[in-house]
């Protein structure tokens, strides 16, 4: 389940750290393109690194026998049944070693199986990865190679959007000045391009003559694992002279062209360094049955004990002990204390040896059911979903709360400019440059409004931080976008900035460059219009607008353009049509679109020289410039007439919102954590249908906790929403249509709530307070998140105290954290590679996927994997229980009730494949109905098929059935015989008795509890009585070599050529069902849950 | 403009393609199959246990085991037995003395008679019981005691039995045929049975030997070494310890009832379910004409006491049954099937009710949501 592509470069240090001589001593020494230094430097030490072969297999063709029996060992059940076959060799003990040891033979050959498979997957994933092509200069040629081949010191050479091979330092670049662009989304999840700058001394060396003829060495510390953090020298040695350089400008690594050269390799990597195995997720399900497994050992050891303690007293009178029919060897007269140990292998059965294997391969193929899903494959994409982990399956069905990433998830993550409104005149974004071109005002364009409406694109084209970059040979999606004539794209680490540019685009207005500190665009009538870069105020999140100071060349005015949020525009507004825009923009933001407001203020030139003199002063200040900055541009922008504003739309993905509703529903609490701002996501909320119109919002963000402190805004918001609960619970009869609560709380505010407080007591408080609130919330948005929150507050939920199941679903490489913290991570396959996918459980294509995932396959996963852990649990008591009561009724003395092979076949053969068919296509509800009414989800909520009671309920009735078996074939054979031929049977029928009506019980009952009978489970049901039977015959009653004189000879036969025998295991098969199907059929009555009402009710229309 | 605080989601090189071979998973890339297995959704009979549905059968059940019940029971009470302890605990036993008098080393067997009355006639054939009560046939160590292998005639285990039969294995060095506790243990008390006419004199009843071991067992499991001279064959084993007869002299009235394949034996060495249980002594066959086989009237059991039970607290008993299709006497196997179709029909009721007042509730009860 490790997957990952290495598409691996070391991210920058952001501050020159050298570090001294002395401290050197852990470090490293790359020698570029393996050239020695110049003698008399430095010793040429030819350090030894490893290969940049990557493995992520666990075993080897050689090591794969002992190593994954050493693993299989170590998990506590295999390791018991090994100490028990041990136990058998070792000890008299009643069972031959077989019993055991072939069980346990058998799961581990099974296991051992799945997980060579498994290695050998992984081992064809590393061949690719280490034998995708590298591009490495050598001797001044460019020559590919295997990955896997490439050495410490190589240069590599990375092309346009490959993907970089390992730690890398970036030598130069095609680009004049030596950067390139760089996404470390697979390290970090940042996908914004960074600019990194090459080595200042090597980025001159261009072509491969040039780079092979640098002779460099390069000191660097010792591999580790953090991302950021990069500490080392480059020594360049000219004539052989070293030109010895602190690291300047050591803005690493990254490549977009040309040469690098490589640092860390393999699995030295800082990916690979950072990769941590995941931790093993384990589910509910899982618990529980660990918590059962538990339960069983204490009743075995007990039932040995119980045994053990009655044998000792029924021993203290020497004849029963030793009667003179039955005298001890000398050798048992001196072994002593190994009857607990004998009761302990004679009831061991009791831990269902075959439950782990059954379990772990009903997992592993119920996965492909999902993989196989029709329903859950996006044409689009053309991939289906994806498991990752098939332990987690029944886990689906227990989610509680999800957690959805907003960005990609819940919308498409394709913004799309909708509209602009100009001076109230709103005006469509896309396929409209015919609409605005007939408009209707080809007059008008002269009038006032026309020129307002080019200055708002032109402040549209010129207030942004996009980047141009010219179309050579990229592909992509970005490809379709534009349709221009120019063969360039726009890049920003803001895609609604692309959006606005492209959109300007379609309607006249193209940002052409920015070339000599002058932008150029095109207007509609295809003039190119220069403007000349004076200032430009950047973007920061507390002003949350950007300006920029042009000068017009043609008319050499002076503008200010302004982009910014609405509530950071409207009250630096002097002029405009504030009131109509404002409507616009509140419209646009309640229907879900991101929404930006841009105003211009025109400036003399003496105003100019006063701005630059108010900039250049706060530039230059010393002390608290950046406060100094904030002031000057508080002050700069102010005054400002409105043009208008834009409205870009993140379209909600296909279906998010009736998933959402769905999950209602269901039960499900849905958290949206996003990092986008608050009205963007209040406003996805509402279109998402997760705050509806009769939500009552509360807001827990900065702007309110600027105004109260922290405390008092907890507290009131506590007592608003328990008042209102207060308040239901007394007539809950109105609860229907009372409003529910949402709850919006920010990036900065939860820190806050989450920080420790200096007074350690209070601290908990909060965190307590914030939980209460949200727990009586429907529907909670958690904005301006960084990723680390994001799995912060999953943590949170997790930890609290009902510790309901959590599942988190994102898109994006920031989503990671809470995928990997939540009980169950959901990877969509996004536009933001691959890192979410790989690192989640499952992966779909689309959000709405989520709601066949969890409400039919969870929930049918729950409901097989809880029928299969009770019932093998049943199995098993009913199995073991018979020959505890047999042991009073043989003087203690271990004698086993059933035959060997029947103790040895009863759980591989005899009663394996029904219940683990059972646990692969049992549908109790048909999809159809399970996806149309999500409520059903409530019936399997809380792990409630796998509690106590109902655990109690299956042991007590295995029990039960265990004593009508024994008790009916005890009083059937009580000392009489019931062959019409006067002839007795022994002990071994008596025990056939037993197991024939056992074997068929267990199976019986299962195909009661079967709602869903294809023909397999017809075949395998009845085939595996069919079987039991065969074998049976066979093994009593054919002639061969060594069976015609073993004890079960003509056993079987000879039980059934008696008629009372018939008559008894029919009895005794009816006895044992009637009371589950009596309870079934009374509670279904009487108290029927929604399932079973819905059962009824479609059996009844497929009737009619 | 919000770069600074929106992770830019843009495509950025790494578009699905272009990544996916990092993926080890089974990714398909291509469409799955739209086979009804593969969407789950197979042609199936989906059955709901509900009221309604179950009542019938209970009806059913009920109706077929009631009659069944009562015919076994009348048959099992049809079936005549006769049952007596002789195993002389009481002092006014006729088997006291020898119970009391027992000794291992006696050569020659203590003879007690116990006299009994059939108060009725028991007809068609006749079977034989000896009973033993508290004997723990069916313990570990003594059901383990044997050896199968010796006893299906293979030569090796006649002269080096395996070592289940540890400490009846071997005497002196020379392998004990047949070995293991329960060969040893085997019963040797000798029961005649005898008709007291009422003028006082005895009539001897005819006792079939044969017929009361399973027919497999004495023709395929149990085999005799090879040999013409069965004592010949034995020549290089000892008997075991407690016995009298040597292996191939168990029965000398009739040649091909010795060895291994002696019936009694064969018998003997099924060992029982249960510490109380009967094993089938004799069988009386039934006269032919219209005479019971036992009449009514006095009768006469002399017993070899041979078998000594008192040491760990044991019973013998003597058994005389007659046998129906169904076996002896065993009223249980009826009154189960009674008492379950009883409460079927009894829950059929119960249910008839329910369904009646709650079935029409649940199904048409509106669903929720």
């Amino acid at each position: 389940t490790d997957r990952r592509t290495f598409c691996l470069f070391l991210v920058p240090c952001p501050a020159l750290q050298c570090v001294g001589e002395e401290n050197c001593v852990d470090s490293r020494t790359v020698y570029i393109s393996h050239k020695e230094p110049p003698p008399g430097t430095e010793a040429f030490i030819q350090q030894r690194f490893p290969d940049n072969r990557i493995v992520s297999s666990k075993y080897t063709f050689w090591n794969f026998i002992p190593k994954n029996m050493f693993e299989q060992f170590r998990r506590v059940a295999n390791f018991y049944f090994l100490v028990i076959f041990l136990v058998q060799l070792i000890i008299d003990t009643p069972t031959s070693p077989i019993t055991s040891g072939l069980p346990l033979f058998f799961v581990i050959t099974v296991t051992a199986i799945k997980q060579g498979y498994e290695d050998w997957l992984r081992h064809k994933a590393d061949n690719t990865i280490n034998q995708c092509p590298v591009h490495v200069v050598q001797h001044g040629r460019k020559v590919r190679e295997q990955s896997h081949k490439l050495r410490v010191g190589d240069v590599v050479l990375v092309e346009e959007n490959e993907i970089f091979p390992c730690d890398l330092i970036l030598l130069s670049s095609s680009r004049d000045d030596g950067t390139c662009f760089v996404t470390t989304a697979s390290l970090d999840g940042e996908s914004s391009h960074k600019t990194y700058y090459a080595v200042q001394d090597t980025k001159a060396y261009k072509t491969e003559e040039e780079v092979s003829s640098i002779h460099a060495t390069i000191e660097c510390e010792q591999p580790q694992p953090d991302l950021y953090k990069f500490v080392g020298r480059i020594n360049i040695y000219m004539n052989n002279e070293p030109v010895a350089r602190y690291c300047p400008n050591f803005n690493w690594p990254v490549i977009v062209l040309p040469s690098a050269v490589a640092i860390y390799t393999g699995m030295e990597t800082k990916m690979a360094l950072n990769y941590q195995s995941k931790s093993q997720k384990r589910s509910a399900v899982e618990k529980s049955m660990n918590a059962y497994l538990v339960v069983y050992l204490c009743i075995l050891i007990s039932k040995a004990i119980i045994n053990t303690a009655l044998k000792y007293l029924w021993q203290a009178d020497p004849n029963r002990d030793e009667p003179w029919y039955n005298e001890r060897t000398e050798a048992e007269r001196q072994r002593a204390f190994t009857d607990f140990l004998a009761f302990m292998v004679l009831f061991n059965y009791i831990i269902p040896v075959s439950m782990y294997v059954t379990v772990e391969m009903q997992k592993f193929l119920g996965s492909y059911f999902i993989m196989w899903d029709d329903e859950m494959f996006d044409e689009e994409l053309q991939e289906g979903a994806v498991v990752n982990t098939s332990d987690l399956n029944e886990e689906l069905g227990q989610v509680e709360y999800v957690f959805t990433d907003k960005t990609g998830t819940l919308t498409e993550n394709n913004m799309e400019f909708i509209e602009c409104c100009v001076d109230g005149h709103v005006m469509p974004g896309s396929d409209s440059i015919d609409m605005i071109d007939t408009s209707p005002g080809p007059g008008a364009r002269v009038s006032l409004a026309s020129e307002r409406e080019e200055l708002f694109f032109r402040a549209l084209c010129l207030c942004h931080t996009v980047q141009v970059k010219e179309e050579e040979t990229v592909d992509g999606i970005k490809h379709g976008i534009h349709q221009g004539k120019s063969s360039s794209f726009y890049i920003s680490s803001s895609p609604d900035e692309v959006a606005l540019v492209e959109g300007m685009k379609r309607l006249g207005f193209t940002y052409l460059r920015q070339k000599d500190g002058h932008m150029e665009i095109i207007n509609r009538d295809d003039e190119v219009e220069r403007f000349e870069v004076l200032e430009v105020l950047t973007f920061d999140s507390v002003r949350r607008r950007m300006s920029i100071i042009v000068r017009s060349n043609t008319g050499s005015e002076l503008y200010l353009f302004c982009k910014g949020a609405d509530s950071s525009i409207f009250p630096r507004v002097i002029s405009g049509k504030v009131d109509q825009v404002k409507a616009r923009v509140e419209h646009n933001a309640v229907e879900g679109l991101r929404t930006l407001c841009v105003a211009y203020r025109p400036l003399s030139p003496e105003q100019y020289q006063q701005v630059s003199h108010l900039l250049s002063g706060a530039k230059l200040a010393l002390q608290d410039r950046d406060k100094q900055l904030a002031e000057a541009y508080d002050r700069i922008e102010r005054d400002l007439i409105l043009l208008g504003a834009t409205a870009v739309e993140d379209r909600l993905q296909e279906k998010a919102a009736d998933t959402i509703e769905s999950l209602h529903k269901a039960g499900m609490k849905v958290w949206v954590l996003t990092g986008d701002k608050m009205e963007t996501a209040a406003a996805t909320c509402y279109a998402s249908k997760l705050f509806r119109r009769s939500t009552q919002i509360l807001e827990l963000t900065t702007k309110r906790t600027e105004e109260q402190s922290l405390h008092d805004v907890l507290f009131d918001l506590s007592r608003t929403v328990l008042r209102h609960y207060g308040g239901m619970t007394r007539d809950a009869s109105l609860s229907d249509d009372c409003t529910d609560f949402g709850l919006i709380i920010d990036g900065a505010t939860l820190s806050s709530v989450m920080r420790p407080n200096q007074q350690g007591s209070s601290s908990g408080n909060y965190k307590e307070l914030f939980l209460d609130i949200c727990r009586n919330c429907s529907a909670v948005l958690c904005c301006r998140m960084a990723p680390l929150q994001k799995a912060q507050i999953v943590k949170m939920i997790k930890a609290s105290e009902e510790h309901p199941i959590t599942l988190a679903i994102g898109d994006g490489a920031n989503d990671v954290s809470m995928i990997l913290e939540a009980h169950v991570g959901i990877g969509i396959m996004g536009k933001e590679g691959r890192q979410a996918v790989r690192n989640s459980d499952y992966a779909i294509p689309k959000f709405k996927h989520l709601k066949k995932m969890l409400l039919v396959h969870g929930h049918y996963y729950y409901i097989r994997v809880s029928e299969l852990v009770q019932y093998f649990f049943y199995k098993n008591v009913v199995f073991i229980f018979p020959q505890f009561l047999y042991q009073f009724f043989c003087g203690f003395s271990q004698q086993p009730l059933y035959d060997t092979a029947y103790l040895t076949l009863y759980n591989i053969s005899f009663t394996s494949l029904p219940i683990l068919l059972y646990s692969l296509i049992e549908q109790h509800i048909n999809t159809d109905i399970l996806k149309k009414d999500p409520s059903l989800y409530k019936d399997i909520a809380k792990n409630s098929l796998l509690r106590w009671p109902s655990f109690i309920y299956w042991t007590v009735l295995g029990v039960y059935d265990a004593i009508v078996m024994f008790f009916g074939a005890y009083f059937l054979f009580d000392n009489t015989t019931f062959t019409s031929n006067g002839q007795m049977f022994g002990n071994w029928t008596f025990g056939t008795l037993v197991f024939t009506v056992l074997v068929f019980t267990v199976t019986f009952k299962l195909a009661l509890d079967t709602h869903y009978w294809t023909w397999i489970n017809h075949f395998v049901i009845w085939g595996s009585l069919l079987f039991f039977v065969v074998f049976s015959l066979l093994w009593g009653g054919i002639i061969w070599p060594f069976l015609n004189y073993q004890r079960m000879y003509y056993v079987f036969m000879q039980m059934l050529s008696s008629g009372p025998a018939w008559l008894s295991i029919i009895l005794l098969i009816t006895a044992c069902l009637l009371p589950d199907v009596v309870k079934k059929v009374i509670w279904r009555a009487l108290w029927p849950t929604t399932t079973e009402r819905i059962q009824v009710g479609s059996d009844l229309n497929g009737q009619i | 403009m919000m770069a600074s605080s929106y992770n830019a989601k843009e495509e950025d090189g790494h578009h699905p393609g272009s990544s996916n071979h990092g993926g080890t998973g089974p990714s398909s890339s291509k469409k799955p199959d739209n086979t009804a297995f593969k969407q789950q959704r197979l042609p199936a009979w989906q059955p709901i246990l509900t009221a309604g549905t179950v009542l019938p059968a209970f009806f059913i059940i009920g109706l077929i085991f009631i009659p069944i019940g009562i015919g076994l029971y009348v048959t099992s009470n049809n079936i005549k037995e006769f049952e007596i302890d002789y195993t002389g605990v009481e002092p006014d036993s006729p088997c006291y003395i020898c119970a009391q008098n027992f000794s291992w080393n006696s050569t020659t067997p203590c003879i007690c008679t116990v006299n009994f009355t059939l108060q009725q006639p028991f007809e068609n054939n006749v079977y034989m019981y000896y009973g033993l009560s508290n004997f723990y046939q069916n313990h570990r160590r003594y059901v383990k005691s044997r050896d199968d292998k010796q006893l299906n005639g293979d030569l090796n285990n006649l002269e080096d039995p395996s070592s289940d039969c540890e400490p009846y294995r071997k005497i002196g060095g020379k392998a004990v045929a047949p070995c293991g506790a329960i060969a040893n243990s085997l019963f040797n008390d000798t029961l005649d049975l005898s008709y007291v006419e009422s003028n006082g004199t005895l009539n001897s009843i005819d006792l079939q030997r044969k017929g009361i071991a399973w027919w497999t067992d004495k023709h395929v499991k149990f085999k005799n070494p090879a040999g013409s001279n069965l004592s010949v064959a034995f020549q290089n084993t000892v008997m075991p310890v407690n016995w009298r007869n040597p292996v191939y002299n168990l029965d000398p009235s009739d040649p091909d009832n010795n060895g291994f394949i002696n019936e009694d034996f064969i018998v003997w060495m099924r060992t029982a379910a249960l510490p109380t249980f009967r094993k089938l002594y004799r069988i009386i066959p039934k006269k032919s004409g219209a005479a019971s086989t036992l009449p009514s009237g006095s009768y006469r059991l002399k017993i070899a006491y041979n078998y000594p039970v008192l040491s760990f607290d044991g019973r013998k008993r003597m058994i005389l049954s007659t046998i129906s299709w169904m076996g002896g006497k065993n009223p249980f196997l009826g009154i189960a099937y009674i008492t379950v179709g009883s409460i079927c029909f009894f829950l059929g009721i119960v249910l008839l009710i329910i369904n009646h007042k709650y079935g029409n509730r649940s199904s048409s009860a509106d669903i929720p949501n």
